[in-house]
C-alpha cells in the first residue's frame, strides 16, 4: 500500500536521485535519506522555523513540504552556506554576535536570514532594528532572547549591502 | 554548530536502527481493562510491541527520606492505571518511524475512565478522587518547615498587615530539541551505550540501572549536542528507560525521538504554584513577619531523582529571599493531579517567590501610603550585613543588593523612562514601569543539598585535567554544558592556570565513562562548581609543571611562572623552556626525568562548595494597549550581580536568554487543561512561547561582588533572568493600571485579563457618577 515516487532534488549544488514515499516530509528526507541533518525538527508543525531550508530561492518549513514536492528543485540547506571550513559573513556574524547557545535553533534562522538577504540585495543596507525584530520573529530560539540574532542579521545586512568599492 | 554539523541525538545513525513510538493515554485518569498488541505486532515493519506486563513493570522512584514526604512509583509503562492524558501504557519498536506510529494506533486498550482532578482545588477537596493509595488528600509531600510562636501578637500590634493569594500558571520549558534518545547493545564491551539528549547523563544511568536491574558499569549514558534543557532534561524520563530496555531486548540500536505534542504533553511541567500569605509591616515599612501556604502542583508522579518536593521546598526555604524578615512561617505542600508530572524548569520556585515577595513591598507601601522602591530598601540586607543569617537558616554571601536597586533606579531615571512613560499616558496609552530585587542560591553543594534529604544528594563534581604529549590539555567533567558556552568558559579557567592559550584546551563532558560520578547541569552550578573542579586539578598539574621545569631549568620551583605557553624563570628572560617541551618530555622522555616527575601530567580534584548567591535588580517597562489590551514590553533592565564575570557574552547570553523565559511566563506562557484534565494547548498554536518581535532590546549593567567560594570569585547565573522577569513585568503592569483599583498577583497577565479589570472600572466609574448625579454618597 506505500504509495512510493522517483523524484530527482538537487541538494546544495549536487544531484539525487531517489524513491520517497509520498507522505515523507522533505525535512526527513533531506536529514535521512541524504544525511543532511544540519536541518533540524523542533516542532513537525510550521511554527518553529528550525527546519527552515532555501527551496528554489524561497525560506520554506521542510516540515510542511512533502519530499516528492521538490521533485526537479534545487534545495539549498545550511550545509550548503560555507565553502568547506571558511564561515560566510553571515555565520561568522551569527558568532562573533553570540547569535546562538544550543545551536538547534540555528540553522533554520541562518537560511532564513540567507534567503532574506539574497533577495534584497542592496537594500538590505537600510534594514532597521525593528524590520530585523519582524524577520527574525518567524523563528523561535529559546536560549538567546533573539538580541544577538537581530544584531547579526543586522550587522550582515548593512555589511553586504554597503557600496562596493569599485577601484 | 554554524556549519551543520552539530550532532544531536535525532542525527545518529546506525545500520538496522528501531523507532519506537509509545501509546499513551487519551484519558486523565483511568484503569486499563484490557490491552491487545496483537494486530500492532503485525504490523508491516513491527519488531516488537513492549508493555508493563511484557517488561515485568520496571518503575522509577524518587525519594526524599523524610517521614512528611510519600513515595510513589513512576512506572515505565502503566500497567493498571494511567494518571494522565499521554501517559505512555505500551511502545511500539518499528524499522521506520512512521510506521512504529502507523502501528501504534493498532494497540487496542479497554479503558474504564475514571474521575479527575485536574488543578490544586479540585484534588484537595474533601472526597476527591485519589491518584494514588498511599497520598491520603492526593499530598505527595506536606512539610511546615518554619514556624514561629510570635506571630499571633506581630500581626495583632502591626501597622499594617496585607494578605493576598499569588498564582502562576503552569508552563513547558519548551527546549527546541525535544526530548530524544538511542540506546544500543554494546556486545564487545558487554555494555548498554545509550546516548540521550539530558543535562544529567549520571542520573540517567543511575535511573535506568536501578529500573531494570543492572549495575551501573553497565550502562554507558553520553549526551551529545544538546537542544537546550532549562531543567527538563534534569530529570530521567520513562521513555528513556523503556528505549533501553527495548533494546536491552531486542539486541538492536533503539532510538526514540520526542515530537513536539508529546513534549508538550507527556513530558515535564513546572512552576504551577499558589501562595496563601500573610505579610505584617511596621509604620515605617518594615516587614515584621511572614506567613505562607504554599501549594504546587506538580502533576500525577515524583521526578527522579529529585522528586515532587523541589518546588516547595524551595519555595519556602527561599521565600523571603534578599529581604529582612524576622519572623517566619511556611508550610509547603506538593499536590498530586492528573496531569503531567514536574521537572525543575529554570527558576524553580523562585520566579514565584520574587514575584511574591516584590508584590508584598508593592501592597505594604501602598498601604501605608510609601514609596514602594524605599519599602524595598528599607528591608533588603545592607552591605554591612554580609555575611547575613536569614529567618529561613539560610547564610547569604557577599552581595550588591541595595547598590543593584539603587543603580537600576539611576539607570531608569537617566534614560528617561518615567518621562517616556508619562508622555506615553498623555497619549492615551498605558504605560507602567516595574522593578524585581533578588538574589539566586546557586552552586549547591552535598553540604546545602543533604539538607532536602534526597536518597541521591546531588553537590559536588569532579573534573580531570590532563596534558598531552603535544602540550594540548584535556579537560573531563561531570558537569554536562548544552549551549551556555561551557568549553569556552571551562577552556578559560584551565588555559589561565596552565599558562597556555584557551584554544589549546579541549572541554569532554557529557559522557559517564568520563567520571566516575557527576551531577550533570543544572541550578546554575557548572562554573563555580564544574570549573571550580577543573580549576583545582589545573592547578595541580601546573605544579607538576613547575617541578619539571624546575629541573629542566635548575632552579626552584617556586621561581617558574606559566604565562604564553612558556615556563620561565622570574626576572630572567633568558631562562625559559616551552610547555609544549615540558609535555614530550614528561611523556615521551620519561626515563630523563628524577621519579617523582616522570609518567603524568593529569590531575582529578573536586569540589564541594557550599553555595553562593549571585543577585539582580530588574526593571521592565510595558504599554498596554487600550483597544486591544495587548501587553507589550517597552523596555527592559538587568542590574546584575554574578562576581567575577569570566566571559561577558556567555554571561549576558544567559541573562537575556533567562529574561525572555521569564518574560514569556508573566507575559504568554500557559499550559491549559480542561477541567477533566485534557490538555488544550498542544501545539505551538496554543502555547505561545515568544517570538523576537514579544520582547525588546535587555540592557545589561555588571556589578562584580566576588564571590568567596571558590578560586574563580564566580558566582552561578543560568537562571536568574527567568527568576527576576515575571516580578518586574508584573509591577509594571500594575503600574501601568496604577489609576484603577485593578492589581494583578498571577501569571501570566493576558489581554481578556486586562480588559476585564478596564470594563469593570469603566463600570464603577458609571455608577460613581450616576450616583454622584443622584445627589447620593457614592460610599
Amino acid at each position: 500500500m506505500t504509495d512510493t515516487h522517483p523524484i530527482t532534488v538537487k541538494v546544495n549544488g549536487r544531484d539525487h536521485t531517489l524513491v520517497v514515499e509520498a507522505r515523507r516530509t522533505l525535512a526527513d528526507m533531506l536529514r535521512h535519506d541524504l544525511g543532511y541533518t544540519g536541518t533540524h525538527l523542533g516542532c513537525e508543525h510550521g511554527i518553529c522555523g528550525a527546519c527552515t531550508v532555501i527551496l528554489d530561492d524561497a525560506p520554506v518549513r521542510a516540515c510542511l513540504v512533502f519530499g516528492v514536492q521538490a521533485d526537479g528543485a534545487q534545495v539549498r540547506t545550511v550545509e550548503g552556506l560555507a565553502a568547506g571550513e571558511q564561515l560566510t559573513d553571515l555565520q561568522q556574524s551569527f558568532s562573533d554576535h553570540h547569535a546562538l547557545q544550543c545551536g538547534f535553533c540555528t540553522p533554520g534562522f541562518l537560511m532564513l536570514a540567507e534567503a532574506y538577504l539574497a533577495e534584497t540585495e542592496t537594500e538590505a543596507r537600510t534594514l532597521t532594528q525593528d524590520q530585523a525584530r519582524e524577520l527574525i520573529a518567524s523563528n523561535l530560539c529559546r536560549c538567546t532572547g533573539y538580541q544577538g540574532l537581530i544584531e547579526a542579521v543586522l550587522a550582515t545586512a548593512h555589511a553586504r549591502g554597503a557600496p562596493k568599492d569599485t577601484m | 554548530m554554524l556549519l551543520g554539523r552539530g550532532r544531536f541525538v535525532s542525527d545518529l545513525t546506525r545500520p538496522g536502527l528501531l523507532h519506537a513510538a509509545f501509546v499513551r493515554s487519551p484519558h486523565a485518569h483511568a484503569r486499563i481493562e484490557r490491552l491487545t498488541t496483537d494486530p500492532a505486532r503485525q504490523a508491516p515493519g513491527v519488531a516488537a510491541v513492549l508493555t508493563a506486563a511484557s517488561l515485568g513493570d520496571p518503575y522509577l522512584l524518587a525519594v526524599l527520606e523524610r517521614d512528611e514526604f510519600v513515595p510513589t512509583r513512576m512506572p515505565i509503562l502503566a500497567g493498571d492505571k494511567v494518571r494522565f492524558v499521554g501517559e505512555p501504557v505500551a511502545v511500539v519498536i518499528a524499522d521506520d518511524a512512521y510506521r512504529a506510529e502507523d502501528a501504534a494506533e493498532l494497540v487496542e486498550v479497554d479503558w474504564d475512565p475514571q474521575p479527575a482532578v485536574a488543578s490544586i482545588e479540585a484534588a484537595t477537596a474533601s472526597e476527591a478522587p485519589g491518584l494514588h493509595e498511599q497520598a491520603a488528600g492526593n499530598r505527595l509531600v506536606d512539610l511546615l518547615m518554619f514556624d514561629d510562636d510570635r506571630l499571633g501578637d506581630i500581626f495583632a500590634q502591626a501597622a499594617a498587615t496585607v494578605t493576598a493569594t499569588f498564582r502562576s500558571a503552569r508552563v513547558a520549558a519548551l527546549p527546541l530539541e525535544g526530548r530524544a534518545c538511542l540506546a544500543e547493545w554494546d556486545d564487545r564491551d558487554d555494555q548498554l551505550v545509550m546516548h540521550v539528549s539530558t543535562q544529567i547523563p549520571h542520573q540517567v544511568r543511575s535511573g535506568v540501572a536501578q529500573a531494570l536491574g543492572l549495575p551501573e558499569r553497565a550502562i554507558r549514558v553520553i549526551a551529545p549536542d544538546v537542544g537546550g534543557g532549562f531543567g527538563l532534561k534534569c530529570v530521567v524520563g520513562r521513555e528513556e528507560v523503556a528505549v533501553a530496555a527495548a533494546a536491552l531486548r531486542l539486541r538492536r540500536p533503539v532510538c526514540w525521538i520526542e515530537d513536539r505534542q508529546e513534549n508538550l504533553t507527556a513530558a515535564f511541567h513546572g512552576h504551577e504554584q499558589r501562595y496563601e500569605v500573610r505579610a505584617a509591616f511596621g509604620p515605617d515599612g518594615t516587614i515584621l513577619a511572614l506567613d505562607a501556604e504554599v501549594d504546587c502542583d506538580t502533576g500525577a508522579y515524583s521526578a527522579f531523582p529529585f522528586t515532587c518536593a523541589v518546588e516547595p521546598l524551595m519555595a519556602c526555604t527561599e521565600l523571603p529571599g534578599v529581604y529582612k524578615v524576622p519572623a517566619y512561617r511556611a508550610r509547603g505542600r506538593a499536590i498530586a493531579t492528573n496531569k503531567a508530572p514536574t521537572a525543575p524548569y529554570r527558576g524553580v520556585s523562585r520566579p514565584q517567590l520574587v514575584l511574591v515577595m516584590e508584590r508584598l513591598m508593592e501592597k505594604g507601601a501602598e498601604a501605608l501610603g510609601l514609596d514602594p522602591l524605599n519599602v524595598r530598601r528599607r528591608n533588603l540586607i545592607n552591605a554591612h550585613e554580609f555575611p547575613y543569617t536569614g529567618v529561613n537558616g539560610i547564610t547569604y554571601d557577599e552581595g550588591s543588593y541595595r547598590e543593584s536597586l539603587d543603580r537600576a533606579e539611576k539607570y531608569v531615571t537617566e534614560h528617561d523612562w518615567p518621562a517616556e512613560r508619562d508622555r506615553l499616558r498623555a497619549a492615551g496609552h498605558r504605560a507602567g514601569i516595574g522593578y524585581a530585587c533578588f538574589s539566586e542560591r546557586n552552586s549547591l553543594g552535598t553540604p546545602i543539598m543533604s539538607q532536602r534529604r534526597m536518597r541521591m544528594t546531588p553537590g559536588y563534581d569532579t573534573a580531570m585535567v590532563r596534558m598531552d604529549p603535544t602540550g594540548e590539555v584535556i579537560v573531563t567533567t561531570g558537569t554536562c554544558g548544552h549551549g551556555q558556552g561551557h568549553e569556552t568558559t571551562f577552556a578559560q579557567i584551565v588555559a589561565d592556570r596552565l599558562g597556555v592559550h584557551p584554544d589549546q584546551v579541549r572541554l569532554r563532558q557529557g559522557d559517564t565513562d568520563l567520571a566516575s560520578y557527576g551531577w550533570g547541569t543544572w541550578g546554575s552550578r557548572s562554573v563555580v562548581i564544574g570549573g571550580g573542579a577543573a580549576g583545582r586539578a589545573a592547578d595541580i598539574v601546573a605544579g607538576q609543571l613547575r617541578q619539571v621545569a624546575a629541573s629542566v631549568l635548575e632552579v626552584s620551583p617556586a621561581d617558574v611562572e606559566l604565562a604564553e605557553g612558556t615556563a620561565r624563570v622570574r626576572g630572567d628572560a633568558d631562562a625559559a623552556v616551552p610547555i609544549g617541551e615540558l609535555a614530550r618530555l614528561v611523556h615521551f622522555q620519561a626515563h630523563r626525568l628524577t621519579e617523582d616527575l616522570r609518567y603524568g601530567l593529569e590531575a582529578r580534584a573536586t569540589f564541594d562548595p557550599p553555595g553562593t548567591f549571585s543577585n539582580a535588580c530588574h526593571a521592565a517597562m510595558v504599554v498596554i494597549d487600550p483597544g486591544t489590551c495587548a501587553i507589550r514590553l517597552h523596555r527592559y533592565l538587568v542590574v546584575e550581580d554574578c562576581g567575577v564575570v569570566i566571559n561577558p557574552m556567555v554571561v549576558d547570553g544567559q541573562v537575556r536568554g533567562g529574561v525572555t523565559q521569564g518574560v514569556a511566563a508573566a507575559l504568554l506562557e500557559r499550559v491549559c487543561f480542561d477541567p477533566e484534565g485534557q490538555p488544550v494547548s498542544a501545539t505551538l498554536m496554543d502555547y505561545l512561547a515568544p517570538t523576537a518581535t514579544e520582547l525588546c532590546a535587555v540592557d545589561i549593567v555588571h556589578l562584580q561582588t566576588p564571590s568567596g567560594v571558590g578560586d574563580t570569585g564566580a558566582k552561578g547565573m543560568g537562571e536568574g533572568g527567568t527568576i527576576g522577569a515575571p516580578a518586574a513585568v508584573l509591577g509594571a503592569i500594575n503600574d501601568a493600571l496604577s489609576d484603577t483599583e485593578a492589581r494583578f498577583d498571577h501569571i501570566p497577565v493576558l489581554p481578556p485579563d486586562v480588559s476585564a479589570v478596564l470594563n469593570q472600572a469603566v463600570l464603577n466609574q458609571a455608577v460613581l457618577t450616576q450616583a454622584m448625579l443622584n445627589g447620593q454618597d457614592a460610599r
